[in-house]
């Protein structure tokens, strides 16, 4: 049928992007490039103890022999690692006990970003770790956690204040040889969050972080762990947003879960980085290993991710079902405008008895976006009785965009039950129509649409996450009708 | 009401609509007929607003405004309303949701406020009523798994939420029942008055014994060809139409 779709198209990328601006706050920053010297240069300003230097060294080694990987369905140019800086840090760094000591820069960021602490602090149960730029500069609600025995803070404080957990846990689901960017965040990273819920606690309240990319060609190289401990529960969200740049940063952060018997972790992202301007210039290369080990019996671990930003995406949140009876989830809408690409998706890794795992994946396509799913699942000779169910759907905007599916399925065990569904469709000029005929406008039409479409998703995230994502949907397909 | 003159229109080059007049006053109802093909749904869709149809010729004012000018949701809020012959589905989308976002969207651009809840509430009851529609479907996503018959009522409590001043209904009969026939109309025929007009467009005289019209009017390669009362719809599903055609046939 004749659409008109290109005045449409047009108007999407003409849609600024909202978070692009500069906090002008003075920055400690190393010179550009990777080698021995700036590893231990960013070692000993955080004051690391030895066995971390020497694990960065050995990461670093690693990385060395590794080459950059190839097999993702995305095309961009590679980052020149020697021209990055890989440290940098608010030079007036901050001890601070209340709010009112934020440097006043700070907070305008993120009142610009809504997020304010103050807003923050009023929404019941919500404790924001801030991290800006590889430092921690803001925490909250530490100490009512700490009466709980629950440990919620800045990689850097963990590693001063709880050496011994920070030594037993990092690298333990995600090794350093794991592949070239994990072997990178090993060697260099700067802070991250980390996070302890000791046996038998149910954490009573979100726990968030929200990361800004700020410095002008600073890579961040985040790390975060977080260990659940037999019986306890947590839900983590973690939330991003970067300022407008020309030149693409490069983000490859380390995220480990760890699951006991008995624990639950719920790890929720709600992804808005810079995607790049209409011509596909600028934007965030986002490479991030991600991957929970539910370890104990009856662990679960569920991922639910809302990512509309960045210009390269390069990610798969996964579980190693290792526990008996262990559960893994993964519920994803990935958003894809203009020239943006993902490719993104989960491992399910099923090693124990049991064990059974969810896949639900939501792409929406639009401009000339190429979105991805790409995701493997894996029963092992282990694990009797498994199962899994995947469910990936694809929406395309347009007719220049690209939804691309990657299903790998590997069984070794014959009495493992494996699902899978797969649709592509094309968000329907019919169904525009019949939502403009009852009265509701073009923009709305599309955002009920949308959010109709990946709702299966957006319900597993927490009530305020769900709602802002929901918004993202909104402000990310502005316009985009095909 | 609504006043079509000399309406030409076609889809990827082809001629559907050939110089079509039509008038409709308040409160009067009007029904359509005619063989396939004859540009029944097209008049439908393009008095809607339907983009893929190109209007080349002629003028249709609505309420005295030059409807062809306005977009399809400044249409539906000016009280244009089209119950559709395969209504969409929209997964994730509960109809209460939907009609909710367009009951307020119209409201809104008449510098209404929202709706409040109570009323809107009590407006749903007291309509799905009216087409026998379960409880449990005006909460589904919208005609998602719902039957053919499901869908067509539900265009019906559409109509009967959304209030308009002038509706057409696009084969509404269509794959209904005897019964499903009887409740879809006697929703029509709930919503009647001295004000309110309608466009039935169908295939068949039984649905005209329930809806009855006050004009019947056969439209043949585009154009108004024949004009009666009801009893022409008797005559037609008696004889065909090809009595008609022939006569004009040159």
């Amino acid at each position: 049928m004749a659409y008109q779709e290109d005045p449409i198209l047009e108007e999407v990328t003409n849609k600024d992007y909202e978070f692009g601006f500069v906090t002008d706050i003075e920055v400690d920053k190393v010179r550009n490039g990777l080698d021995e010297d700036i590893i231990r240069l960013i070692s000993s300003k955080k004051n690391e103890p030895q066995w971390l230097l020497d694990w960065r060294l050995e990461a670093f080694d690693i990385w060395k022999k590794m080459t950059e990987p190839e097999w993702a369905h995305v095309n961009y140019e590679k980052p020149d690692f020697q021209a990055i800086s890989y440290y940098a840090a608010p030079k007036k760094k901050p001890k601070l006990n209340s709010l009112d000591e934020v440097d006043p820069e700070l907070r305008k960021t993120m009142d610009k970003l809504g997020i304010s602490l103050e807003e923050q602090k009023r929404l019941s149960g919500v404790a924001v770790d801030f991290v800006m730029d590889s430092v921690s500069v803001a925490t909250s609600f530490k100490e009512k956690l700490a009466e709980l025995g629950i440990i919620f803070m800045s990689m850097s404080e963990a590693v001063q204040e709880h050496p011994e957990l920070v030594r037993k846990y990092i690298g333990k689901v995600v090794p350093r040889t794991d592949n070239f960017y994990a072997a990178l965040n090993s060697a260099v990273f700067t802070d991250g969050s980390f996070c302890y819920i000791p046996k038998g606690v149910r954490c009573p309240m979100e726990l968030s972080t929200y990361f800004r990319i700020n410095e002008a060609g600073t890579g961040q190289f985040e790390r975060t762990l977080v260990v659940a401990e037999q019986g306890s529960y947590v839900s983590y969200l973690e939330g991003c947003t970067a300022p407008q740049r020309d030149e693409n940063q490069l983000h490859a952060a380390v995220v480990e879960l760890i699951a006991m018997d008995d624990a639950e972790i719920k790890y929720s992202t709600v992804q808005n980085w810079y995607p790049g301007d209409e011509e596909g210039k600028g934007g965030v290369f986002n490479f991030v290993t991600k991957r929970g080990l539910c370890d104990g019996r009856n662990s679960k671990i569920s991922w639910t991710q809302v990512e509309t930003g960045s210009a390269v995406t390069w990610k798969y949140p996964s579980c190693i079902l290792k526990g008996e009876n262990s559960i893994g989830e993964f519920y994803s809408v990935a958003v894809t405008n203009n020239f943006q690409q993902a490719d993104t998706g989960t491992k399910m890794i099923h090693l124990g008895k049991n064990t059974k795992s969810t896949i639900i994946s939501k792409g929406i396509s639009a401009g000339k976006s190429q979105n991805s799913y790409r995701g493997l699942v894996k029963i092992q000779k282990s694990a009797k009785n498994a199962r899994n169910f995947s469910q990936c759907d694809s929406l395309l905007m347009g007719d220049r965009c690209g939804a691309h599916t990657f299903p790998y399925i590997e069984v070794d065990n014959n009495t493992a039950k494996v699902e899978h569904e797969a649709t592509t469709s094309k968000i329907g000029e019919d169904q525009l129509f019949y939502c403009m005929q009852r009265g509701i406008d073009e923009e709305k039409a599309i955002s009920l649409i949308v959010n109709g479409y990946a709702k299966e998703v957006l319900n597993k995230l927490p009530m305020e996450f769900a709602v802002e994502a929901q918004k993202l949907l909104a402000i990310s397909l502005e316009g985009s009708v095909g | 009401m609504i006043s079509i003159e000399n309406l030409h229109a076609e889809i990827e080059g082809n001629q559907i609509l050939k110089g079509l007049n039509l008038k409709i006053n308040e409160g009067e109802v009007h029904a359509i007929m005619g063989p396939n093909g004859s540009g029944k749904s097209t008049l439908a869709s393009v008095l809607a607003g339907d983009e893929n149809y190109e209007v080349t010729e002629g003028n249709v004012s609505f309420l005295g405004e030059d409807i062809l000018e306005m977009s399809v949701e400044d249409r539906a809020r000016a009280g244009l309303f089209l119950a559709f012959q395969y209504p969409v589905e929209i997964p994730g989308v509960s109809n209460i949701n939907f009609l909710k976002t367009a009951i307020n969207d119209i409201r809104n651009s008449q510098g209404l406020e929202d709706i409040p809840a109570k009323e809107f509430l009590s407006k749903v009851k007291e309509k799905s009523k009216l087409v026998e529609l379960d409880g449990r479907l005006t909460n589904r996503s919208v005609n998602e798994g719902f039957s053919g018959g499901e869908k067509k009522r539900n265009e019906i409590f559409h109509m009967a939420m959304l209030e308009p001043k002038f509706a057409i209904l696009d084969e509404t009969d269509s794959g209904l029942d005897i019964d499903a026939l009887k409740i879809v109309s006697n929703g029509v025929n709930a919503m009647r008055d001295t004000k309110r007009s309608f466009l039935v467009i169908t295939h068949y005289q039984r649905l005209l014994d329930h809806i009855v019209p006050d004009f019947v009017h056969v439209l043949y390669d585009g154009k108004i060809i024949k004009t009666g009362d009801k009893t022409l719809a008797l005559e037609l599903e008696e004889k065909g139409y090809d009595w008609i055609t022939e006569s004009v046939a040159v």
